[in-house]
């Protein structure tokens, strides 16, 4: 579950004041909004890469505002990857584990898992430079999720991709959330991205964040509780 | 069905855009290779002047002054290259990453050993180790006028050098990929040491290619600094300076272009060892 209560976060001169959004276990939440509407400040708030003024931000009731990265076992998928340009994929898909000091066995294991579940076997020897957009963002997904974290944050992973990689990937997200119970929380502007995926949309609407829809009847795991955020700016 | 409403404006005459293109790559070509010519020519110069030299040139280039000349060059610009990459890595790295109060005050101050004249950089190192408390320090370990003066005079220069080259190399690193390194469980030095520096490998290279070539063609802060000792602080600028001064003209144009085919050996084996073939990749 993703929390945040009386959270501000300031970014230059922008700021967020007073944001208070819950996210179940185990949801599909989109987050949707203008461009420059404080969506990313938001996610890189909750990842541990935005500075907080004021507020908590509250993950499985543990409070981890003041928590490094490394800290939160957060998955982060950022716009267009930001793949590793001298690391292999394979090395992509293990270097959380590496740095988790995982046996090789178990990172083997663990790589040809992700390997398989993502569709990039044949790719694991080779770097970043000449994939295409899609593969890309399977790998960034595959090095996000390869440490099993219970939380995972996009920032506009599909917004760069063709139609029919699009699509593919958008069933492969639904898929992965649904095999790996990962809380997700994605930040898009794609209205129909956003309905193939979400349990739970919440919508920045001049500065408010209001909730679009119920939490899918599918989602086993949703709890329930308010969503409410507020955006001030 | 509508008609296809017509406009009266042409299609480009091919032929005048392709003449264009021979004009506009014509004109990059000339402009650009006549200063790769100018170069040549100088060093053609030299080696012409050199073959109808009388003097004995072999006997001039192989004497003990020259030939530690030549030793005391190579291992003083391989260490000022090491202690150039060692200092400005961490300059480069926190200009570009983080914004802070007087940071444009210390960009300027690291031009500084660019834009003044070498001799005035070597004035002031001489000024600066006459003076407490670094005198007490050139007390205890001889300095000034001795052999780490040379490699000191290199570093001032070459390290402001190499901190410009950095900075560009991790300006372009995107912070993201770090920012992932460290959701993935980094800490910063591992983020920096796993993702930033291996991405920085060719700025790197360069940096280091620059600072070496630099300390190999550093003479005004030497000749202040460290002073013109046969078999002490000769290094090869130096030594055409004496066969110079001497009136050996034609020593010093030998060892000038011994200068040049060291240097152009030692830039091309880097390039081939370290940064792995001779052609520049395309930028992405």
């Amino acid at each position: 579950m993703i929390e945040t209560a009386k959270l501000t976060i300031r970014a230059g001169d922008f700021c967020l004041a007073d944001v208070n959004v819950r996210i179940p276990a185990g949801v599909y939440c989109v987050l949707m909004g203008k461009t420059g509407s404080g969506k990313t400040t938001l996610l890189e708030a909750i990842c541990g890469l935005k500075q907080i003024v004021a507020g908590k931000i509250l993950i499985d009731d543990r409070d981890v505002t003041h928590l490094k990265p490394a800290d939160r076992g957060i998955g982060f998928v950022p716009q267009e990857g930001s793949l590793f340009e001298t690391m292999s994929v394979r090395r992509h898909l293990e270097f959380a584990l590496m740095v988790r000091k995982w046996t090789r066995k178990q990172r083997t294991e663990r790589v040809e898992e992700l390997a398989s579940m993502l569709e990039i076997a044949h790719l694991l020897d080779r770097r970043p430079h000449g994939l295409s957009g899609g593969e890309r963002q399977r790998v960034a997904l595959g090095r996000a999720l390869s440490f099993r974290p219970k939380i995972l944050c996009l920032d506009e992973p599909l917004s760069a991709l063709d139609d029919e990689t699009h699509e593919h990937l958008v069933g492969l997200l639904k898929r992965i959330q649904h095999d790996t119970g990962v809380t997700a929380l994605h930040v898009t502007h794609n209205r129909h991205e956003a309905e193939a995926l979400a349990d739970l949309q919440l919508r920045v609407v001049d500065g408010v964040v209001k909730v679009h829809g119920e939490p899918a009847t599918g989602s086993k795991k949703a709890e329930s509780g308010p969503q409410i955020a507020r955006f001030k700016q | 069905m509508s008609a296809i409403p017509v406009t009266n404006e042409k299609a480009p005459d091919h032929r005048l855009v392709k003449s264009t293109d021979r004009v506009f790559y014509a004109g990059m070509v000339i402009l650009g290779g006549s200063y790769i010519v100018f170069i040549i020519a100088m060093l053609v110069a030299d080696a012409y002047f050199i073959s109808h030299s009388d003097q004995d040139i072999a006997s001039v280039l192989f004497s003990e002054d020259i030939q530690y000349s030549i030793r005391f060059s190579l291992l003083s610009c391989c260490i000022t290259t090491v202690l150039a990459i060692w200092v400005s890595v961490p300059i480069a790295y926190l200009m570009s990453r983080h914004k802070f109060f007087g940071q444009s005050l210390i960009d300027a101050i690291l031009d500084i050993p660019i834009v003044l004249p070498p001799l005035v950089i070597g004035l002031s190192l001489l000024i600066l180790f006459r003076h407490t408390p670094i005198k007490i320090l050139d007390d205890a370990f001889p300095i000034a006028l001795h052999k780490p003066a040379v490699v000191i005079a290199q570093f001032s220069v070459a390290c402001a050098f190499a901190v410009r080259t950095l900075r560009s190399t991790f300006d372009e690193i995107p912070l993201r990929r770090e920012q992932v390194a460290l959701t993935l469980g980094c800490s910063r030095s591992q983020a920096f040491w796993n993702v930033v520096m291996p991405e920085a490998r060719r700025g790197l290279l360069t940096a280091a290619t620059l600072a070496w070539a630099r300390s190999l063609g550093e003479f005004g802060p030497i000749l202040i600094f460290a002073g013109t000792t046969p078999q002490r602080t000769e290094v090869l600028p130096v030594s055409v300076h004496l066969q110079n001064a001497a009136g050996n003209l034609d020593a010093a144009v030998a060892v000038s272009l011994m200068m040049v085919v060291i240097a152009l050996t030692v830039l091309i084996l880097f390039r081939v060892v370290v940064g792995g073939n001779l052609t520049p990749k395309l930028s992405r």
